[in-house]
């Protein structure tokens, strides 16, 4: 599938920059929650085969923990906040002062901490972008889910396989310290928010 | 003689059949619907990992046939008698279209799962192919395996441990 015609590269550039101002400032309340230096990576931002996409949190079977948002307003897409189940724990234990007793298993209290915590990093990641693009972007209520990556993100391309099989992924990754965690924050707006997101930014963005 | 089984893989909005000496998996199904044809006479089988319900919605130009349940099954029941499967024999099994997420606005996005597996049924009813077992909805990933050896389906998930249909 191709989706952007023109300046392909730029646009992707553009698209990366919100990426890196969403992640920014989820990484700033992360850090606030933790109370200590968050690192980010530069976000990635690919077009990918669905297959893929799971292949990015280490394949369709890999366990995970996900926060996941359904963004509406102008700009619609999806947002999952994901996090291996070791990183679950390590955050849980920092920011709330739970420790995980079973490795298998959160308690319903360790799952809401993880849903509110991904909410609030999830809700900075939206309120920057929608400042950025002055668009309207509301976030539905968070949904926690743990299991198969595949299983989860597939929620995330049901919008992009109505017209191809890939999807545009904005991808960033936190890292903290040593300790590692690690976090993704996987942006997947709907095909049809790319021309406003581009016109937004001033972004010549073709009529097809 | 036991002979190796070779695995074929089928990947999302993807299909495939194979034989005898063949497994055929599919990994990671949420709202999708792994769906399953099976003829016990010649040990052939098939599968389709189905993504959304009908192609009625697709806005590409070009199709994916294997991505929407009406489209999918008629084309995996061709391949599987090119194959050289008999139609009256051929048995349908399905597993995923399970709803990972709740939300309170009961968005139709978000019913997909149960969706998928309507369409399947009314797809499979169409050409008249008995569905004889099934294990779907809940809100939990599937990963499924066919051995067409024996037409045994495998349900793997990380919540409910595994099962066989």
């Amino acid at each position: 599938m191709e989706l952007f015609k023109h300046q392909k590269d730029f646009k992707m550039d553009v698209l990366k920059e919100v990426g890196n101002i969403g992640a920014g400032n989820a990484a700033t309340a992360l850090s606030q929650l933790l109370n200590k230096p968050i690192d980010m990576a530069v976000p990635k931002v690919q077009l990918l085969g669905f297959e893929e996409i799971a292949e990015k949190v280490g394949g369709a079977e890999e366990l995970v923990y996900a926060v996941f948002l359904r963004v509406e307003g102008e700009a619609p897409g999806n947002l999952f906040f994901i996090l291996t189940p070791d990183a679950a724990r390590s955050l849980l234990s920092r920011v709330a002062g739970i420790s995980a007793v079973s490795v298998e298993e959160l308690s319903e209290m360790e799952l809401s901490a993880l849903n509110e915590i991904g909410n609030i990093l999830a809700g900075s990641y939206l309120s920057s972008l929608a400042d950025f693009t002055s668009l309207s972007m509301y976030p539905t209520v968070p949904a926690l889910a743990m299991d198969m990556a595949g299983a989860i993100l597939s929620y995330g391309l049901l919008q992009f396989g109505q017209m191809g099989d890939d999807a545009l992924l904005i991808d960033t990754t936190f890292l903290e310290g040593k300790d590692e965690i690690e976090g993704q924050f996987f942006l997947i707006p709907d095909p049809e928010s790319f021309p406003k997101i581009f016109k937004s930014l001033g972004v010549p963005f073709e009529d097809d | 003689m036991i002979e190796e089984q070779s695995l074929i893989k089928v990947g999302m909005a993807d299909l495939n059949v194979g034989s005898q000496n063949n497994v055929i998996r599919t990994t990671g199904l949420g709202s999708c619907v792994g769906l399953t044809m099976y003829d016990p006479g010649k040990k052939l089988g098939g599968m389709a990992h189905v993504m959304l319900p009908t192609s009625e919605i697709a806005r590409e130009g070009k199709l994916n046939i294997a991505k929407f349940a009406d489209t999918a099954i008629p084309e995996l029941l061709s391949r599987l008698l090119k194959l050289g499967a008999t139609r009256s024999r051929i048995i349908a099994k399905m597993a995923g279209g399970s709803q990972m997420f709740a939300f309170a606005g009961g968005n139709d996005t978000m019913r997909i799962g149960p969706r998928n597996v309507e369409s399947c049924k009314l797809a499979l009813d169409k050409l008249s192919i008995p569905l004889v077992a099934e294990d779907t909805g809940g809100s939990y990933g599937r990963t499924i395996e066919i051995a067409c050896s024996t037409g045994l389906l495998n349900i793997r998930s990380v919540q409910k441990g595994v099962k066989e249909l």
